[in-house]
């Protein structure tokens, strides 16, 4: 908690070396300014900014249809932006085919071309930049063993597993050494247990080539784990820029904070402020909350306070001291093995969720259904959001 | 429970039957006059099949009729004819048929039902008609050629009907629809992304085209070829309303030996042994076919 809340601090501080965004010095490796895209009168596209760094693995997160692909297939030079300009490695890509852009992009259905085995799928890229042939059975070669699939060169993809198909797929992009290799929801189509392994296996490879990925995906989870930075995007524009750390622990307003993993909202009114600190009167609920960091607030003005429900106590009896705690009843429980999670409705009616680690082993609960709980949580651990 | 094996049996019974009753029956029939010999009677033909003395079955079977087409280079010449115009229909229509399936299959959906429909709607003309409102197009002084001296492209008319052009004008016309519409059923199912794919390694539209569109689109091709090259081999209604005298086709060929000399096992061994002609290239391309799938 307390190094996020440095972390956030941080600018003024000399940047480190993988964390290029940090630094103003620093040219973005690709830039995309003002890009707009339309299909007819639907923006899928809006006005959207964003410099990603040489080796980033950056994620472009959000729901369906909020122009993640489309951003990424104009990326790709399957589509034109209708305004804005997009620049790899300082070159304006518009126009450029995008058989003449040095991307490559790893498809959603992996798209391996049925008729070929896998070392030819491979090669295909190659055979494009007329190589010599002793070139590109080397470098197919290296590919697969890159994704430990060199055992399967000459399969066809109809006799390959999904997981084996992504590496495929995977090292056909790869193997051309692009300057930005673009992964439409890579992991989608494998199993969840196949789907971790994977993610981590991504990443190691990433770093081993060193080639910047720029990744779409709908699964929080995966953006959180594999990425250097995500951008959540909703509605054709981009929410919030960030490391994981930061979008998860520093929601910028409340679409982030509910897109990205399970969040509790206090609406209220600003009643007074402590230097940086702010007090928020609820309706219902006593006494005022109590948020640090709460940046330039004024008195009676609407925020919302957000935390998440691993950074609720839950005790039986009134802890003392607490900044924040308010009084509710158990109404729901799942056990999820490790955690469990409970919804306490408070007096006020509202539904909150806490998760708490379950570290006794005993079948037992020491908080059960329709028992009265006190929820308690530190002024550090909120974050205020004002939209 | 086991599937009601007698109903389903049932259902499959009636084409069964069908076949059996219109397409296995005659070609027995033909294929017994083809191994009898001429006579002038009624029917035509000598029995294959003689009791002699009321108890012993003789079986007279004459090759000779097999014999006659390999010696007369007549209907060598024929069969080679044929299969020379059905070839290059065939070429042609593909060469036409591609580009149209490909632009059909790559349209809206709305344009796409539209545009399908221009395909079949010749369909709803009888085809004798539509051959021979070719002869009103291809004559001397017939529309082409008004046309061509009225644009002032040519100063006398070009002769076309009657000639080996317009038998090919007539061929490639008529069976154009049955080359496109396979060749839509397969470049319908072709996936885009793997057009993106090519794109995206680098690969040149016109590349893509022949490193993936094309060897995707085979048997999209193989069964259109199918569908013009078989009939067009045996075709006999376009080369005798378009055809000149010389064009010399074995359709023709077998109407001739049938209604001309009426001389019923020669046209029967000429029918069988066109019949040996496709279906025995036919076969190899389906073991072949097999392999591939088994692989």
């Amino acid at each position: 908690m307390e190094t996020s809340a440095t972390s956030r601090d941080r600018p003024s501080s000399r940047p480190p070396a993988d964390e290029p965004w940090r630094d103003p010095e620093q040219q973005p490796y690709i830039a995309i300014e003002k890009v707009t895209k339309k299909f007819g009168d639907f923006v899928a596209v809006n006005g959207v900014d964003l410099n990603i760094y040489k080796k980033e693995l950056f994620c472009l997160l959000g729901g369906s249809g909020c122009g993640k692909t489309t951003l990424l297939r104009m990326l790709a030079g399957f589509e034109q932006p209708t305004s804005g300009r997009i620049l790899i490695d300082g070159q304006d890509m518009a126009g450029i085919p995008p058989y003449e852009r040095p991307v490559n992009m790893m498809f959603q259905s992996y798209a391996l071309f049925p008729h070929m085995n896998v070392s030819q799928n491979i090669a295909f890229g190659l055979k494009q930049d007329r190589l010599p042939r002793a070139e590109v059975a080397d470098r197919v070669e290296e590919a697969l063993a890159l994704v430990q699939m060199s055992d399967f060169a000459k399969r066809k993809p109809n006799q390959l597993s999904g997981g084996q198909r992504q590496r495929i797929a995977l090292a056909r992009a790869l193997v051309k050494r692009p300057k930005l290799l673009l992964l439409d929801e890579p992991l989608s189509a494998l199993d969840k247990k196949l789907r971790e392994e994977t993610q981590f296996e991504l990443m190691n490879i990433q770093e081993e080539v060193g080639i910047t990925f720029v990744v779409v995906t709908h699964d929080q989870e995966e953006a959180m784990t594999l990425s250097t930075r995500i951008a959540v995007m909703n509605k054709g524009e981009v929410e919030q820029v960030g490391t994981p750390t930061e979008i998860y622990e520093y929601p910028g307003n409340r679409f982030v904070a509910q897109f990205i993993g399970t969040i509790n909202i206090f609406n209220g009114q600003v009643t007074a402020m402590e230097g940086d600190s702010a007090h928020v009167a609820c309706k219902g609920l006593e006494p005022d909350l109590l948020v640090e960091h709460a940046g330039n607030l004024r008195v009676g003005q609407s925020v919302g306070i957000a935390v998440r429900p691993e950074k609720l106590t839950l005790s039986k009896s009134p802890r003392e001291g607490a900044a924040n705690q308010v009084k509710g009843m158990v109404t729901d429980l799942g056990y999820l093995g490790s955690l469990s999670v409970y919804r306490v409705t408070l007096e006020n009616g509202q539904q909150v969720q806490a998760v708490a680690p379950n570290i006794l082993r005993s079948t037992e609960r020491e908080i059960d259904w329709d028992d009265e709980v006190y929820i308690s949580w530190s002024s550090s651990s909120a974050v205020v959001l004002t939209d | 429970m086991k599937p009601p094996r007698f109903g389903r049996g049932s259902v499959v019974a009636i084409p069964y039957l069908w076949l059996l009753l219109f397409f296995l029956v005659p070609f027995l029939i033909v294929l017994k006059i083809s191994f009898a010999e001429l006579q002038i009677a009624q029917p035509p033909f000598t029995p294959l099949f003689n009791f002699v003395d009321e108890t012993y079955l003789q079986i007279t079977l004459a090759v000779s009729n097999y014999a006659y087409l390999l010696l007369d280079d007549l209907y060598i010449v024929a069969y080679l004819n044929s299969v020379k115009i059905a070839f290059f229909s065939t070429i042609f229509c593909l060469l036409l048929g591609y580009p149209i399936a490909y632009y059909i299959a790559r349209s809206h959906s709305a344009k796409r039902s539209l545009l399908l429909m221009l395909i079949i709607l010749p369909f709803w003309t009888s085809f004798l008609l539509r051959v021979y409102a070719w002869i009103g197009i291809l004559k001397t002084e017939g529309f082409l050629n008004n046309f061509l001296l009225s644009i002032g492209i040519i100063n006398e008319p070009i002769v076309m009907l009657h000639t080996d052009f317009s038998v090919y004008v007539g061929i490639v016309y008529s069976y154009l629809p049955f080359m496109i519409l396979p060749l839509y059923a397969n470049l319908e199912k072709l996936d885009n992304s793997l057009l993106e794919a090519a794109a995206d390694l680098g690969a040149r539209p016109w590349r893509t085209f022949l490193a993936v569109t094309l060897p995707l689109s085979l048997p999209g091709i193989v069964a259109g070829s199918m569908l013009v090259f078989i009939p067009a081999v045996g075709e006999f209604v376009i080369p005798a309303l378009l055809g000149g005298a010389d064009t010399l086709m074995i359709g023709r060929v077998l109407w001739d030996e049938f209604f001309s000399n009426r001389d019923w096992p020669v046209a029967s061994a000429v029918a069988i042994a066109l019949l040996l002609f496709l279906v025995i290239p036919i076969m190899f391309f389906q073991r072949y076919q097999l392999r591939e799938e088994g692989r």
